[in-house]
């Protein structure tokens, strides 16, 4: 009876949603503000019924409810309750009810935030919500409805994917659903202003926050999953260029682009049809991401099961949404330079190229993310490029961004000034040089690996550029103003791209990664370091049996730690492989097990020694709280517009006409 | 006409999805088209695994078909692989031939050791030299040839009993009812 309960929410939530859509859009249009009033009251009647059916789709996990499919399909007795309930997310239909929650979650705070609008864009923005909510409710519906009945009612249930039993991933998807959805914010917001031929740019400094935050969440969703990717699939890779990754991957460039583009926009009035259109790409990338996932179009080890309808349905739905808002923007984008001039040398030109930039990476990831199927389009054959082609071109393309970084926030808006900005550059330059260039040449010597030169000279170009900013500020600004959100959120996500600047670079240049064959007792020296491996033996869990190893280590003969990598078998059969890792601060030591060898007790292991590869996750972090501490500035808090008479009240004017 | 650009743009990416939707309905991905099938197969001259003196070559294998299985034992598919052979070997009605591919000898010997050995006769390309004219992609894959040395069907990727029985074994009862 329950599980009904939670179909029966999912159909009332579509009805809410489809209020919310039709009724304020309508009454924006024909300024009637009792249509625009329902948008509020809607959009929370909405979020109550999707929060009930995720409630009741979550007791049906926890309490062992196998007489509904998706339940018997991703859990059984055995599965402790935390992965009982991250199951809830753990496949497609689970996951898009997750997808659909979110969006509830970032509707009811903007309907709530958002009070100090106009009234009609509000109202427009929450109609347009509204308009993705019914695509993606239709979606579960009719093509993905977690609440199906299998009759009979199986015993047991099968097993959630043994990859996903992880720490990793109860917060992976979420992180990573909160940003793509968050898109929707500014999506909306975009869509608003262009609906109502909004003039003024006041709907810019309105959305920045809520890109900032968005793009906050879906930084961290990418550093968790490659985090997860790295301990968890014993590659001991931190990002392999799957399809999958990639469609996580196009949405945070373009949105790191419009975090940027829309700081130009909100302060000079310029790059306004540019600023649109990078609102309506990144989300756009995110839906395109869901549908790459799902519909099977390419084949990815992470892809969800694939189903032809469900790839028609979302191809119809992103149609209508991208199709649609490129249709308004190509009819209602302002079709005159606005804003004030800006010269050759100036804040703007700098933002422009490096947005330039990354619209270009997203469109380099886009298209070798498509290859396969472009290759078949044209009767080619199957062709896929793989990380040569992506870590070649990515670089290329944002080194001419990295070169910039140091001296945006430098140059002033409109018109730099060159003498400053030599200054800067070249103490900047004798830093990497000097200070970077010695760094580089000790890690080097080490490898001969180019890479880590590069790293390190790249790393000491941006980090130096930062610090060179943030002492003017302290030297400039009075006390108290010198880094206000804004500008620390800014000097923090520079940093960060410094940080993660070391950590690809250097780990890429430096890990040693060794598979070998070794018996107990015998050593395998990596690095700096020696392996002892010291046997195996059986170990339990609540619902998988391990063969765990033994794996001493030792720098020149002094004990480091003892590593226990496993070899687990899950109830349903399922091997999976837990690496073992000391984490460090300049060093991760890795073993993974892989099979048994013989009848002595050797095993192959895998063993690296993968130095600064947390950099790569720290400096994503602290990109994340860049942006997170750039969306709390108190430029972008609520406040009234304080002219007494906006234009917006002439609307009921306007429906007696 | 540049505001509009963008849309032409999704256009026409969105008859690319479409296609691809309807490519992925009527095609098997797994199925990778071999330009080898229908022509004969490539000469090859290469050692019996543990026996290097004895060599085996395209020739030498003329006058009656066989499913040259190309496997390693660093291959962790090809374990999957294993079991499915040594249960189907007997019933194949077609010899089975191993083609060690890019393997040390000694730690095929012990795989096959360990597992059980389900081929008549396995040839070892310790480089991978050979494989390459096969168009081999890795391990494991599958070739079945007729007796007049031509490659009638290619499978990349393990085995499975379906396979088996939908894709090879009537395959192999047309080349046995073509035979006089």
């Amino acid at each position: 009876m329950i599980p009904e309960l939670g179909q029966l929410a999912l159909i009332l939530a579509l009805l809410m949603a489809t209020l919310q859509c039709v009724l304020p859009l309508l009454g924006a249009w024909r300024g009637n503000a009792t249509l625009m009033a329902v948008a509020r009251p809607a959009a929370a009647g909405q979020a109550v019924f999707v929060a009930l059916a995720f409630g009741v789709l979550a007791y049906a996990f926890l309490s062992f409810d196998f007489s509904v499919a998706y339940v018997a399909d991703n859990a059984n007795l055995a599965l402790p309750w935390y992965y009982r309930f991250v199951a809830v997310w753990g496949a497609h239909e689970g996951s898009l009810l997750l997808w659909i929650l979110l969006l509830n979650v970032w509707t009811v705070a903007f309907a709530a935030f958002s009070r100090h609008l106009p009234e009609p864009f509000a109202a427009r923005a929450l109609g347009v919500l509204g308009f993705i909510s019914v695509g993606f409710l239709l979606f579960i519906l009719l093509t993905s409805n977690p609440f199906t009945r299998l009759l009979p009612m199986p015993a047991d249930g099968a097993d959630l994917n043994p990859l996903l039993q992880d720490p990793g991933m109860i917060s992976h998807p979420p992180m990573l659903y909160m940003g793509y959805v968050g898109f929707s914010i500014a999506f909306a917001i975009a869509i608003a202003s262009l609906l109502g031929g909004e003039m003024d740019n006041a709907w810019v400094r309105w959305a920045r926050p809520w890109t900032n935050v968005a793009w906050g969440f879906l930084t961290l969703g990418i550093v968790v999953g490659s985090w997860w990717a790295y301990a968890e699939l014993g590659w001991g890779g931190w990002w392999f260029w799957d399809p999958v990754e990639n469609a996580s991957f196009m949405p945070w460039l373009v949105g790191a682009a419009l975090i940027h583009a829309q700081a130009v926009t909100e302060k000079r009035g310029t790059l306004r049809a540019w600023t649109l259109l990078l609102a309506i790409f990144a989300f756009a990338l995110s839906l395109l991401g869901t549908f790459l996932v799902r519909s099977g179009v390419l084949t990815s080890v992470h892809a969800f099961a694939s189903d032809p309808r469900r790839g028609i349905f979302i191809l119809g739905f992103l149609t209508a949404v991208v199709g649609g808002s490129l249709l308004i923007y190509s009819l209602r984008a302002p079709k005159v330079a606005a804003g004030k001039a800006f010269a050759t040398l100036s804040r703007e030109t700098l933002i422009l190229v490096a947005n330039l930039m990354f619209a270009a990476c997203a469109a380099m990831v886009l298209l070798g993310t498509l290859y396969p199927l472009i290759g078949d389009a044209l009767g080619l054959g199957r062709i896929s490029v793989g990380p040569p082609y992506f870590g070649f071109l990515f670089m290329l393309l944002m080194a001419p961004a990295l070169f910039l970084l140091p001296f945006g926030p430098f140059a002033r808006w409109g018109r730099a000034d060159a003498g400053e900005l030599g200054r800067v550059l070249r103490i900047v330059a004798l830093a990497a040089a000097v200070l970077g260039g010695t760094l580089g040449f000790l890690a080097w010597r080490g490898s001969h690996e180019f890479r880590a030169l590069l790293g390190a000279v790249a790393t000491v170009w941006v980090l130096s550029g930062v610090v060179l900013y943030a002492r003017k500020r302290w030297h400039e600004a009075p006390a108290g103003r010198r880094y206000p959100a804004e500008l620390a959120g800014m000097l923090l996500a520079h940093t960060g791209v410094g940080v993660f600047l070391a950590g690809a670079l250097l780990t890429t240049a430096l890990s040693v990664e060794r598979d070998v064959r070794l018996a107990p007792g015998e050593s395998v020296r990596v690095g700096a370091y020696d392996f002892r491996f010291d046997g195996v033996q059986e170990i339990k869990g609540p619902n998988w049996l391990a063969q765990q190893g033994t794996v001493s280590v030792f720098d020149h003969g002094a004990p480091v730690t003892v590593l226990h990598p496993q070899k687990r078998t899950y109830t349903r059969g399922q091997v999976q492989t837990e690496a073992a890792i000391r984490p460090g601060a300049v060093r991760d030591l890795y073993v993974a097990l892989g099979e048994p060898l013989g009848s002595g007790g050797a095993w192959a292991l895998r063993v690296y020694d993968k130095p600064f590869v947390r950099w790569i996750w720290s400096g994503g972090l602290l990109m994340m709280l860049g942006g997170f501490l750039a969306a709390a500035d108190r430029r972008f808090r609520a406040q009234r517009a304080p002219q007494p008479a906006p234009a917006v009240t002439s609307a009921p004017a306007e429906s007696a006409a | 006409m540049s505001r509009a650009l963008p849309l032409a743009i999704f256009l026409a990416l969105v008859g690319l999805f479409g296609f691809g939707i309807w490519w992925n309905a009527h095609h098997d991905p797994r199925e990778v088209p071999s330009p080898l099938i229908g022509k004969p197969a490539p000469a090859f001259d290469l050692p019996v695994l543990g026996d290097p003196a004895q060599r085996v070559s395209k020739a030498s294998m003329l006058g009656k078909p066989y499913l040259l299985n190309v496997f390693a034992s660093w291959c962790f598919a090809c374990r999957d692989e294993h079991p499915v052979l040594m249960a189907e070997a007997q019933r194949l009605g077609v010899a089975l031939v191993g083609y060690n591919y890019k393997d040390e000898p000694a730690d095929a010997q012990r795989w096959l050791a360990q597992f059980g050995n389900p081929y008549g006769l396995v040839i070892a390309d310790r480089d991978g030299r050979t494989a390459i004219d096969f168009g081999v992609y890795g391990a494991p894959e599958t070739f079945l040839i007729d007796a007049q040395g031509v490659i009638r069907y290619k499978r990349i990727g393990a085995l499975t009993p379906q396979v088996i029985a939908e894709q090879i074994e009537p395959r192999v009862r047309a080349l046995a009812g073509g035979a006089p």
